[in-house]
């Protein structure tokens, strides 16, 4: 029963939805049905795979960045004092900043195309990454710490062997946020400056009108997304199963 | 090490030893001055944050004195020793490596054993089984310290601050989060693993009676800021025996500490 919930749910909703939009004849140009969502679907699926696979590969590029740079960032302020002072208040301030305000200045500095929406993804999505790393990092039981430096560890030992292992699981639950966050950086560039990506597509569709098409787009973006997404937590559980021992280690 | 009967030159001098803590105003301990002999026991009791733990810290390095000198093995002490090994009241064990991994963490660590590591891996993990066999964990190597009790996370614990042979183990209340009878099953397992090693041992806690079954000398501290108030030479025959601990000698002293403690907290 748990385990259908999710797709009853989303069943259900589904029914509601085409029911409101058949019974009070609500107009396509409006709020497509989900039949006409799913007509448009098919009839535009070559251009739609061609869109999706652009804002899958921007996405993902600029995910990848954001992976390594978050990764280093977030070592340097867990493991340094110093460097947690100097930077965070910067980089709280910078992430207040809402990324859609970049793009403009990202489309001056590098055209229209794919690198402001990989540069735009990345942007949107280091900032958690830094922030789990880091605190993963900084929460090591000093105990711990001072075993470690009572057998002459240096602070790379100390890194190494214990605080990168013991912050795996801050890291990848952060890896699921960021990878959502990754795709919403994609899009709103691609609405603002592209020619390419689903972004794009729905951008047009909107200006000529074929709601159901830009629907279309939205179903795709979810389904991509939350494909990844399904991926990094499956990842997770991997690497980290004895971070999630209540539930998953019992035996 | 062993055989070596217990010496009386210092192993671990301190001369009148302080230390204050940045940003706050006042010592956490202050006219420390004891020896303690290559091999002894120590237990140093005294109420709740009185500086017993500062008290460690100063002994291994991890902080320099304000005013005084500590010197272990005649040197005076400048950085984090490596001689030492260190057991808290949380057991502190990696969740991600397996009992035995953990009680070998030490090994990748500290010098000569470190250089050797990969090649040896096989030779020091069968000592550390063999540790582990000591302290009654056999058998329990390969499941991780979530699946262990709280006692047998804390015996896991003490292994591996003895696995590289230290000179000196230091045991800040490690048996404090313990039932009564794991804590008296642990302290005869750390008698034992004491007179087959006779490392020197300062074992930091507010058991009275812990600290006069397993000690040579307690020392009592007072109220922070911490000094060393009074000590108290434990001359019960060796080897004790848990059944020691209902004696009338035994209740003597744990009754005399007991009321020098009293005083401490009444003033």
């Amino acid at each position: 029963m748990l385990r259908w919930a999710p797709w009853l749910v989303a069943g259900g909703i589904l029914i509601v939805w085409q029911a409101i939009c058949s019974l009070f004849n609500v107009s396509e140009f409006i709020f497509p049905a989900p039949i006409a969502i799913a007509r448009s679907l098919v009839e535009y699926a070559a251009p739609i795979a061609m869109h999706a696979w652009q804002t899958f590969w921007t996405t993902m590029a600029g995910f990848a960045i954001g992976v390594a740079v978050g990764l280093l960032l977030g070592m340097a302020i867990g493991s340094s004092r110093f460097i947690y002072r100097a930077f965070y208040p910067l980089l709280v301030a910078f992430n207040s900043i809402p990324k859609a305000a970049f793009v403009p200045i990202l489309v001056v500095w590098f055209g229209i195309g794919s690198l402001p929406a990989v540069l735009t993804a990345f942007l949107i999505c280091f900032f958690p990454i830094v922030v789990n790393v880091a605190t993963g990092l900084a929460t090591l039981e000093p105990e711990l710490e001072d075993v470690l430096r009572s057998l002459g560890a240096t602070r790379r030992d100390i890194l190494f062997k214990v605080g990168l292992p013991r912050s795996l699981p801050f890291f990848f639950a952060s890896l699921k946020v960021a990878i959502t966050l990754a795709f919403v950086g994609t899009v709103v560039s691609e609405t603002i400056a592209s020619n390419e990506g689903i972004g794009y597509l729905m951008m047009s569709a909107g200006s000529s009108m074929k709601m159901p098409l830009v629907f279309a787009g939205l179903f795709v973006i979810g389904v991509m997304a939350m494909v990844m997404y399904e991926f990094f937590a499956v990842l997770e559980r991997r690497m980290t199963g004895w971070a999630h021992r209540g539930s998953a280690a019992a035996g | 090490m062993s055989g070596t009967a217990v010496a009386a030159r210092a192993f671990v001098d301190f001369r009148d030893v302080a230390l204050a803590y940045d940003g706050q105003s006042g010592f956490a301990v202050e006219d420390i001055s004891l020896t303690i002999g290559a091999g002894e026991f120590v237990a140093i009791v005294g109420p709740s944050g009185c500086g017993k733990s500062t008290f460690m810290k100063l002994a291994t390095g991890l902080k320099s004195p304000t005013r005084g000198q500590v010197d272990v093995e005649g040197a005076r002490v400048t950085g984090p020793l490596k001689i030492v090994g260190m057991a808290f009241q949380a057991p502190t064990l990696l969740p991600w490596r397996s009992t035995l991994d953990n009680v070998l963490l030490p090994l990748e660590i500290v010098q000569p054993y470190r250089a050797t590591f990969k090649r040896d891996r096989e030779l020091f993990a069968e000592r550390a089984r063999r540790l582990l066999a000591t302290v009654g964990l056999a058998g329990h190597e390969d499941k991780f310290p979530w699946e262990l009790s709280g006692g047998m996370q804390q015996r896991a614990s003490i292994c591996r601050a003895l696995v590289h042979e230290p000179r000196m183990l230091l045991l800040d209340e490690p048996f404090g989060a313990l039932d009564a009878f794991t804590r008296e099953e642990l302290w005869c397992v750390l008698r034992d693993l004491w007179q087959a090693h006779r490392f020197t041992v300062i074992l930091v806690t507010h058991d009275l009676r812990e600290a006069a079954f397993l000690a040579d000398t307690v020392y009592v501290m007072s109220k922070r800021p911490g000094r060393i108030l009074a000590r108290r030479e434990i001359d019960l025959p060796r080897p004790r025996d848990l059944e020691v601990t209902y004696s009338d000698a035994f209740t003597d002293i744990v009754h005399d500490m007991r009321e020098r403690i009293g005083l401490i907290r009444k003033t």
